[in-house]
């Protein structure tokens, strides 16, 4: 016989049985019974936030790093509201999370009550499914069928509401079961066997082909990873990946190209455009990846493996889809190829990395070191270096030291690298670390920072000092918004409107404030010393790491540009360099 | 250049695009479930999709299940975009694009109140009479007509009451099915 239990008992039940072991929250007067129920176990840790959209976001790290379903706990009203940008966020980088948000009474509901809003309304757009539970009957299969859709087929937030009196009510409970049979959500594992014998013909034919990959393959688990690294090795194809894909294919491997995209490589980005075979693998063709489309590699045939149809020639014209997972495809491709022969493809495509080779001489990364300054880009290879024989987790938060963490830090395995691709949300680092560290407990994380976007959030520092997690936040300070101060600097006559920070606060002292330590560094010859002591240091770190002012994040495709039209760091003028109709986009 | 790219929906689409709008009637099999009207209609706005008209109805009652049909105007690629973001929404079973699939039976019903004596209200009998449609209310100085047709024959029939004291309408929405026995 089913067991008779309250819906907050319910909720609790569900979370264990779906091995959940830690939730990220607020409480607050509508998820009261739940918080009560917890309370009275022992099996799952609440990580007790600041904010909401701390509690999104280092439900974020958590799966992220994991693999797991991040999940969250959120009181009505306000609570609800706040965890929108977070679960936006997990919505355009297809993070699995399960956010239980508590509602008030269902007869309060649409009377304006205290802490009312309309969470399901406000939701829907910014989550992959939610529901609002009207009857305890219905409960438990919503609660194991928001897991489901959360972390199956492309996967998101959902969010399940649930009003305070079916909390309080009493039900029975049922075990999870299985969905795979769900009436109308059928997620496409498999792909198209004839497709992707095609695209290993295709492959076979190839003079200049590369693969493009993304978040999906980190999405489809370590297998994904494992198989890409072999796919690249039997074929021997170059391999450039996304800001979201970034660690699936290891940086020190002789085929990687490095990032492509607006501030990509030269080589990946020149490789896409002049490639006759483009293999894209879970990627979304996204404009920061594209740039301008009517110029956007005009002489490929296109191959795009992704789980969602919808991916599939919503911006660029595809020659051969291959819907479905991509370990799947790609263990499929790797036995037709097998099949098919015994040897890669290096001699036959030897030109093509001639070509690119050429490219790479261009050395695009290159900067100008200082011994006066500390360069944003030295500082991320100094802590590279430091943490290079460690299990290094890093997160970012969005701008410059976002973009220089990406191309300057080398990432070699997946599931370590954390940022806010697709929204760009400031703040998502520092909690993402705290999601991180609370999954690898006994791993470095660090989340690289800029001092304007952490301080979005850094009351979360608190929350890591609460739970004796050694995050250390290394911020690139340069007093700008450092992206905002170069886009005024290429489109806007160098105005720099309100992008600089007058007043910032004394981060050693705010760490110190907060129960952690800061440690601030500005010479570049006791940089090495400074890391050392930060790495050293069994607990929360702030360290504030003063960087060159008004240093440019390049190379850079100009917004409405093509891949061929770079700026690179020897480019003179780059204020004249985007047009009229640049000025225009994002 | 790439004249295969058909530019859709970003900003960093440059090109105009070539291909035409059109007209498609697409039906969309849902659970009836609170909210289902506003996650179409909102996927719709939030993506910039054209509704021409839109009806909704609970058609299969055991299984619970609705109707949704939208008529919508948008490029080809557009068109595909909007099948499959439809498709993606957990409580869809199944979207078809009855415009695709053959000429679809389309029908729609109209209200009409025309308000009138003498002549005119002669003459908006004997239209009425014509078009086979129905009064379903009357007093010494008006009539409700109800109407059910093709939306380009509704159209008419107002076009043909406007002189003849026109003074409402109200309209439902298009609702259509495929030809043949197959079902959706």
């Amino acid at each position: 016989m089913a067991e008779q239990m309250s819906g907050a008992e319910m909720v609790i039940r569900a979370l264990k049985d779906q091995n959940v072991e830690y939730i990220f929250g607020y409480p607050g007067g509508a998820v009261l019974p739940i918080y009560d129920v917890l309370f009275q176990q022992e099996d799952i840790k609440h990580i007790l936030v600041r904010h909401e959209q701390g509690a999104t976001h280092m439900a974020e790290g958590y799966a992220r790093s994991s693999g797991k379903v991040g999940v969250v706990l959120v009181t009505s009203g306000p609570g609800a509201t706040n965890a929108v940008t977070g679960l936006t966020d997990a919505l355009l980088d297809s993070i699995p999370l399960v956010c239980i948000s508590g509602q008030v009474p269902t007869p309060l509901i649409g009377t304006d009550a205290f802490q009312e809003c309309d969470t399901v309304g406000i939701t829907r757009n910014c989550t992959k499914h939610n529901y609002l539970v009207k009857k305890i009957e219905d409960l438990p299969r919503i609660l194991h069928e928001a897991f489901y859709i959360a972390s199956s087929g492309r996967p998101g937030p959902v969010v399940v509401d649930i009003p305070k009196d079916v909390q309080f009510a009493i039900g029975e409970y049922m075990k999870p079961a299985n969905l795979s049979d769900h009436q109308s959500y059928k997620p496409h594992l498999d792909g198209d066997l004839g497709a992707i014998e095609e695209s290993v013909n295709l492959m076979l034919k190839a003079k200049k082909p590369i693969f493009y990959t993304g978040g999906g393959i980190i999405n489809s688990g370590p297998e994904a990873s494992k198989n890409l690294r072999e796919l690249a090795k039997l074929t021997g194809f170059p391999v450039t990946s996304t800001l979201m894909g970034l660690g699936a294919f290891p940086a020190s491997n002789s085929q990687w190209l490095g990032m492509l995209g607006m501030h990509g490589t030269y080589e990946a980005n020149m490789a896409m455009h002049e490639c006759d075979l483009m293999i894209c693998l879970g990627a979304r063709f996204d404009d920061r990846i594209t740039g301008r489309l009517d110029r956007f590699s005009p002489n490929s045939t296109k191959i795009h493996v992704d789980i969602d149809p919808s991916s599939i020639g919503k911006t660029v014209h595809i020659d051969l889809p291959i819907i479905g997972d991509c370990n799947r495809v790609i263990s499929e491709m790797i036995r037709i190829w097998r099949e098919k022969t015994d040897k890669s493809r290096i001699s036959e495509i030897a030109d093509w990395f001639k070509q690119i080779e050429k490219w790479r001489e261009v050395k695009s990364l290159r900067f100008e070191n200082s011994d006066k300054i500390i360069k944003p880009q030295y500082a991320i290879q100094r802590l590279a270096e430091a943490t290079k024989d460690k299990d290094t987790y890093i997160t970012t938060e969005v701008g410059q030291h976002q973009m220089w963490a990406a191309q300057y830090f080398p990432f070699e395995k997946p599931n370590h690298f954390m940022t806010s691709g697709g929204l760009g949300t400031m703040g998502y680092g520092l909690p993402a670390a705290i999601g991180v560290q609370i999954a690898h407990p006994d791993a470095l994380v660090i989340d690289i920072a800029g001092e304007a976007s952490v301080q979005m959030t850094c009351q979360e520092f608190s929350t890591a000092v609460q739970f004796r997690l050694p995050v250390k936040i290394f911020i690139l300070n340069n007093e700008y918004m450092g992206m905002v101060r170069q886009w005024q600097q290429l489109l806007h006559g160098s105005r720099y409107s309100q992008s600089y920070s007058e007043s910032l606060p004394d981060f050693v002292q705010l760490a110190q404030a907060m129960g952690g330590k800061g440690i601030r560094c500005e010479n570049p010859n006791e940089l090495d010393d400074a890391i050392k002591e930060m790495l050293a240091y069994d607990g929360p770190v702030l360290f504030d790491c003063r960087v060159s002012r008004e240093e440019n994040c390049l190379p850079m495709i100009p917004s409405g540009k093509a891949h061929n039209e770079m700026i690179l760091p020897e480019t003179k003028n780059i204020e004249n360099v985007i047009d009229e109709k640049g000025r225009t986009l994002v | 250049m790439n004249a295969h790219l058909q530019p859709s929906g970003s900003a960093y689409f440059i090109t105009k695009p070539t291909a035409k709008p059109e007209r498609h009637t697409l039906s969309v099999l849902v659970d009836n479930e609170p909210g289902i009207l506003a996650r179409i209609a909102g996927l719709f706005s939030a993506r910039g999709f054209n509704i021409d008209s839109l009806t909704v109805s609970e058609t299969e009652h055991e299984k619970g299940l609705s109707r949704i049909t939208v008529v919508t105007v948008a490029r080809p690629k557009i068109l595909a975009q909007i099948k499959l973001q439809l498709e993606r929404l957990v409580p869809v079973h199944k979207v078809h694009d009855l415009t695709e699939e053959g000429e679809p039976l389309e029908r729609e019903l109209a209200l009409v109140k025309v308000a009138g004596t003498g002549e005119n209200r002669v003459e908006a009998l004997r239209i009425a009479d014509a078009f086979r449609a129905q009064v379903v209310d009357a007093s010494t100085s008006s009539f409700v007509f109800e109407i059910t047709g093709k939306p380009n024959k509704i159209e008419q029939f107002i076009n043909l009451m406007m002189p003849l004291g026109l003074v409402e309408v109200v309209r439902t929405g298009l609702v259509a099915i495929s030809r043949g026995a197959a079902p959706m």
